[in-house]
């Protein structure tokens, strides 16, 4: 113990240093958290709050810095000596067997005796939840969970082991309005009785209304460390993209056009075998953003391979204009005006190949490319050019590898190819997921350019916020179906969080 | 008729006990995420070596204990390769069995022909073998036949419900999760993958010291690749690991049935190669792979600071 103060700080990290081949995630950071205090860590993708964090559970070894635990000076080597510090961290991507039950992932590696006493222990459990309000049923398969319950096994998980600092690395990303409600509520809870929280979040709102204290990171380092009392919104902003930002984007007035897309009782499987799409119906019109909100895993991904045709169809059709593509090759689909913006974009392009290629990747069969069997190499390096100026992709020159352009510049490549072919239909997946707010900035703005000149969108993300910036009409995803279809008004927000939920269904006749 | 059940059923069970005991070691290797093609090459060199060390000691469990040991040493290579290293776990499990294969030709050389002083006699169960048709069926036969068999429910028991058995799991599911909850990833691997060894040097040693009994060069003759087959067919469950091995063993005894009708043998012998093409593209497929349950992250080394 250190005699200087009466209570030490629950966490000190002092000039801790990450490097990463080619990039420095952690650069001399100093953090120290209040025992009881909710303490968010804030900062945008890349800035290393991931990383800092794997640092003190153990999951990562610094290269420099020292860290102390209730002022005690300690070294960390793996996650079993976070635990053993009563040190608790929930990752974004949860690490939870999904083939286990409740009760097996919470006991694992903390079992007392040979024989596993499966009742004892989902009888702590119980207790355990339902002192924390954290309701799971202990005898589930994990994937049989909602990310919402998942998440709660992880809480639990931490509880189990005796955590007295918990780490919660975006914990929000992926749960619906209501679980975000409730997933504050706990954290309170557990304040009360004791435990420090460090919570992750790039996203200014949940710092202001959980947080006692907030270290915003930008690039590797501490910008500043303040009271929640004594800021706001804009000044967090501001600390953490290290400039103004602009939240306004103009969104105006445009008459849909003639329907682009017209998908009717669309179902098909996933690869366990099982229904993920049971019966969805929508149109898209022109000049029309059609969002499509929900959880991850309610069949968002099995739409989009259904529609681009990388997944065969059970039943219903799929109209392109007045072009039935239902069983159509990919290809084929291509070719009559269907364009695809995939959530992982990296699938789209070849990574190691150069920007120009990619760029003709879809069109270099026409004959302005080639020159017999042989592609064109100056008209190919011209015509990218074009693009590469007209989307400000910003790379050295069209021969670059695609794999060592930024995340936001991958994207902007991406979307140019797809958009020099004036497909009749773009599907946007998750466009922005990844990245920073610049980035993601310019993203939404070509995708408004587009809707002006009359194209028509299909945005699938699991961000409300985007959802709701970018749609004109917005549908809820939920367990394969559609549960509503609604203008994406900030009145509607409420029911949309519920159908998210999965606990509200809106009756055919009031969908829009 | 009865005669003839009796003695496929007291055929079957002994020849399908190498497979037993390589199966059920394949299936905690690979519960822990770890292929291992290195059965054959294990299998061989126990087998090898358990004749070696009888016929010095004159003690068929000496002769055993070697051969176990052989089997653990040589899994070790693989542990090495593939958890500590991490390369390709195809390819380092491969090199084990063309290793295996090598050494016991050569080490081999000297026991062709030989007769085996000492070998495992049957052990005639006290009562139950004197009991009519079940007795000659079940209840005849060496100890390592009884062990491989009490072994099917103890390592279905702590697969299913120790502690043991949910960690090893974790780890072949999802080693990322068992490492964030202070798990060893690394030990974990590395002991499966020694039991593994452990089990494969038994069955090799069943073959040369009981079974046969008699050192013949090759003389596993691709049964460790029907241990790969049969430990995707068993879905990675000790009790159909039994059932399996059983299936194969009478495969090889109508085998002897077959030849004198004109069924050429080279179809049954080719057998074992075909299946592990077929289970190798099925556990690569991963759609396929979902729907069969394969351990999450069978072949895939884990490395914490790795995304
Ligand atoms: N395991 C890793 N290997 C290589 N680079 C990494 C690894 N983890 C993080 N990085 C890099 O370190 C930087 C910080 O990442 P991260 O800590 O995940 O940021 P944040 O959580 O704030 O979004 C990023 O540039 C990221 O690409
Ligand atoms: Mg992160």
């Amino acid at each position: 113990m250190t005699d200087s103060s009466p209570t030490p700080p629950a966490v000190l990290m002092r000039g801790i240093t990450k490097r990463f081949p080619g990039v420095l995630a952690n650069d001399h950071i100093d953090l120290e958290v209040r025992q009881g205090e909710i303490h968010a860590l804030l900062g945008e993708n890349g800035a290393g709050k991931t990383t800092l964090m794997n640092i003190l559970y153990g999951i990562y070894h610094p290269d420099e810095g020292s860290i102390e635990i209730y002022g005690r000076p300690v070294s960390i080597h793996s996650p079993h000596d976070a635990i053993k510090l009563g040190i608790g961290m929930i990752h974004q991507q949860f690490r939870l067997v999904q083939t286990h039950t409740v009760v097996e992932n919470v006991i694992l590696g903390m079992g007392k005796g040979f024989v596993f006493r499966e009742k004892e222990a989902s009888e702590k459990i119980r207790e355990l939840s339902a002192r924390y309000n954290l309701k799971v049923d202990p005898d589930a398969y994990i994937w049989q969970l909602s990310a919402g319950e998942q998440q709660r096994v992880e809480i639990l998980k931490a509880l189990y082991r005796g955590a007295q600092i918990l780490i919660l690395d975006e914990p929000t990303s992926m749960l619906t309005p209501g679980e975000i409600e409730d997933l504050l509520k706990t954290l309170h809870r557990m304040t009360e009785e004791g435990h420090t929280i460090l919570f992750i979040t790039h996203k200014l709102d949940e710092v202001t209304a959980i947080s006692h204290r907030v270290t915003i990171l930008r690039q590797g380092r501490v910008i500043a460390t303040l009271e929640t009392s004594q800021t706001n919104e804009r000044e967090l902003a501001r600390l953490m993209v290290g400039r103004e930002v602009l939240f306004r984007l103009s969104k105006e007035q445009i008459q849909p056009g003639e329907v682009m897309l017209q998908v009717e009782n669309l179902q098909a499987l996933n690869d366990k075998g099982l229904f993920a799409l049971k019966g969805i119906s929508f149109t898209i019109r022109q000049g029309e953003i059609f969002g499509i909100a929900g959880v991850a895993g309610n069949g968002q991904r099995e739409l989009v391979e259904a529609l681009i045709g990388l997944r065969p169809v059970q039943a219903g059709r799929v109209f392109l204009q007045k072009d039935e593509i239902t069983h159509d090759s990919p290809r084929a689909r291509i070719e009559k005006g269907l364009a695809c913006v995939p959530s992982e974009r990296l699938t789209a392009l070849v990574p190691s190949m150069s920007v120009a290629e990619n760029m003709v990747l879809k069109s270099y069969r026409q004959p302005a490319f080639g020159r017999g069997i042989l592609l064109d190499r100056t008209t190919v390096r011209s015509y990218s050019q074009r693009l590469i100026e007209q989307y400000a992709v910003i790379t050295p020159s069209c021969d670059t590898l695609v794999k060592l352009l930024s995340g936001g510049n991958i994207q902007r490549a991406l979307l140019a190819r797809e958009l020099s072919s004036q497909p009749r239909l773009l599907i946007a997946a998750t466009p922005t997921a990844g990245l920073d707010v610049g980035a993601t900035e310019t993203i939404w703005q070509i995708l408004l350019e587009q809707r002006r000149q009359g194209r028509a969108i299909l945005l699938i993300s699991e961000d409300l916020e985007e959802v709701m910036t970018l749609s004109d009409r917005v549908a809820v995803l939920f367990s394969g179906e559609i549960m509503g279809i609604v203008r994406s008004e900030a009145q509607n927000l409420e029911k949309i969080g519920l159908m998210m939920a999965g606990a509200f269904r809106l009756p055919q006749e009031e969908w829009v | 008729m009865i005669d003839f059940l009796i003695s496929i059923v007291s055929l079957t069970i002994p020849a399908g006990t190498a497979l037993l005991y390589g199966t059920l070691g394949e299936v905690y290797a690979e519960r822990s995420g770890v292929l291992n093609l290195g059965v054959e090459g294990m299998m061989i060199m126990g087998a090898v070596t358990g004749f070696a060390v009888t016929t010095a000691t004159g003690n068929a469990l000496l002769g055993i204990l070697a051969a176990a040991i052989i089997g653990v040493l040589m899994s070790l290579v693989h542990a090495f390769a593939s958890v500590t290293l991490r390369v390709n776990q195809v390819v380092s499990g491969l090199a084990l069995t063309m290793l295996g294969l090598g050494i016991s030709g050569m080490m081999g050389k000297r026991f062709i022909g030989l007769p085996l002083a000492g070998r495992l006699t049957p052990l005639d169960i006290p009562v139950l073998s004197d009991l009519p048709i079940l007795g000659p069926m079940f209840f005849r036969f060496n100890i390592l036949v009884y062990f491989s068999i009490l072994l099917v429910p103890l390592l279905w028991f702590i697969l299913y419900k120790t502690h043991w058995g949910i960690t090893l799991r974790s780890v072949g599911e999802n080693p990322a999760a068992a490492d964030a909850m202070g798990i060893n990833v690394s030990l974990v691997r590395y002991l499966a993958v020694m039991f593994g060894g452990m089990l494969a040097g038994l069955g090799g040693a069943y073959l040369s010291v009981a079974y046969a009994p008699a050192w013949i060069e090759g003389m596993t003759a691709g049964a460790g690749w029907i241990v790969i087959a049969l430990t995707i067919f068993s879905l990675w469950d000790p009790r159909r690991a039994l059932l399996g091995a059983y299936l194969f063993g009478g495969v090889r005894v109508l085998q002897f049935f077959l030849q004198p009708l004109g069924i050429s043998p080279n179809l049954l012998n080719m057998l074992p190669f075909l299946l592990t093409i077929v289970v190798l593209w099925m556990i690569s497929e991963q759609a396929f792979r979902r729907r069969i349950g394969v351990p999450a992250a069978l072949m895939q080394p884990y490395s914490r600071e790795e995304r």
